[in-house]
């Protein structure tokens, strides 16, 4: 196999030498000696549920990173591609808009399609699927709670009248109110870093789901706050929270869950 | 309905071959090859016993690992040791204050003038590292609270405010502990 691959880079070396002939041969060369394989292990979490018994192992791929796109993803993509098509992972939209490549990379939860590989050869980068979550096959972690919990809060526009006429009006002070919580794709990748949220998930509501909480509760148009709070009033759901910040810092899109909880606690314990 | 699984590698495989069909033709060996590939057994079940199939799957399937894979922040550790810190104060007050109260009454010298005389007749430098051992965990349970506080009152709670704040009780906590253990 890597015989195959490093005939198939020695392809892009002629086919770029070729098409530079046009210009310098100073040129060519540079571009030749630019494509020197880079040879970068990547290990990554194998579990197969048609052989349930056998314990998760960590498969080694190496991948020609000067053959490879930049991010992680890429790498993934062409592992499945080219080396072995039984790897399983989501991905879609490959511009972090999606969530559904959030994955374990180097020990920190993020978005495939928005990390970088590390372009040094001599360290091998670990892939892992989130977090204490129960496996479906591979980097694909059973997301089934999360989006129950996610639900259980009533992620919409709730309010007790119709508006006089047309829709419900905003100021745009109130509608600033909600940057930086509208934005979260509910990739997971804050919840499944909670330790939290790792000892306490069948309670717990998580980071990614008491911001979004706080998001309909800080909605000028949301006249169901007092609910919604009611709600997150007793020991679990809410005040598992210990201000960790593991959220803040892995979050993919730069989103501060930890505030917005803490905003929560301060709003109930002052009314 | 029924569902259909397929053993083996897959049909996708198959179907990106027969792309090439054409130099493949012309390659007896590739052709074997190609074909052998293609035998794929299709089994078709009913409905129930796919649910059986992932029913099995279901019990045996791993959670994946947590804090043994994710990187050592402050953040986490911190907490972590906030609670360690915490709960090994209290089993110590409440061990000490107990056994101050009942191991005399059993005929165990534990009054304080035992206690004054067993610590002035340590050397010193067991009293220099009980002492630290006493004072690293005071004081750092002690800053990281009034770092809570701070956080329950809606300051410094951004990521740098809590990297920040972190790192302040870290340094506090080390100078506090020289300064307990020197008193």
């Amino acid at each position: 196999m890597s015989l195959a691959r490093s005939s198939l880079a020695l392809n892009n070396v002629r086919t770029s030498a070729v098409r530079s002939l046009a210009t310098s041969a100073a040129r060519r060369q540079a571009v030749a000696q630019e494509r020197q394989p880079i040879q970068k292990e990547f290990k990554i979490y194998r579990w197969n549920p048609d052989e349930p018994a056998k314990k998760p192992t960590l498969q080694s791929y190496t991948v020609d990173l000067n053959a490879c796109g930049p991010m992680v993803l890429d790498a993934l993509i062409k592992i499945k591609n080219e080396v072995d098509p039984t790897l399983t992972f989501r991905r879609s939209c490959r511009e972090g808009i999606c969530g559904s490549c959030a994955m374990n990379i180097d020990g920190q939860n993020t978005l495939a399609c928005l990390c970088r590989i590390d372009r040094n050869a001599g360290k091998d980068t670990k892939i892992y699927p989130l977090p204490h979550m129960y496996i479906v096959k591979d980097l694909v972690p059973d997301l089934t709670l999360f989006y129950k919990q996610y639900k259980s809060i009533e992620p919409f526009l709730k309010n007790h009248k119709l508006p006089e006429k047309g829709e419900y009006l905003q100021s745009p002070e109130d509608r600033r109110k909600l940057d930086g919580m509208y934005e979260c794709i509910l990739c997971a990748c804050c919840s499944t870093s909670c330790p939290s949220y790792w000892w306490n998930q069948d309670e717990y509501l998580g980071p990614a789901t008491l911001m979004q909480a706080y998001r309909w509760m800080a909605d000028s148009r949301d006249t169901y706050g007092r609910e919604r709070k009611e709600k997150l009033q007793n020991d679990l759901s809410l005040y598992r929270c210990h201000t960790i910040f593991n959220c803040a810092r892995t979050c993919p899109k730069g989103l501060n869950p930890a505030a917005a909880i803490a905003k929560i606690k301060l709003e109930l314990a002052s009314e | 309905m029924l569902s259909i699984r397929a053993a083996g590698p897959g049909l996708a495989p198959a179907f990106r071959r027969t792309a090439f069909i054409q130099p493949i033709l012309r390659n007896p060996a590739a052709l074997r090859l190609a074909l052998s590939k293609r035998s794929i057994q299709i089994q078709s079940l009913p409905p129930s016993a796919s649910q059986e199939i992932s029913d099995s799957q279901r019990i045996k399937r791993p959670s994946s690992p947590h804090f043994t894979i994710y990187q050592p922040q402050l953040t986490w550790l911190g907490s972590i040791a906030n609670r360690v810190t915490g709960s090994a104060l209290s089993v110590l007050l409440y061990g000490f204050a107990i056994s101050y109260l009942t191991l005399p009454v059993i005929g165990i010298p534990f009054t304080s003038a035992d206690i004054v005389h067993l610590a002035a007749s340590l050397p010193d430098y067991a009293t220099y590292t009980l002492k630290a051992l006493l004072a690293a965990p005071f004081a750092f349970h002690s800053l990281n609270g009034l770092r809570h506080l701070g956080w329950d009152a809606g300051k410094f709670l951004t990521l740098k405010g809590a990297y920040r704040s972190g790192y302040v009780v870290l340094g506090a906590t080390a100078a506090s502990t020289i300064a307990l253990v020197l008193m």
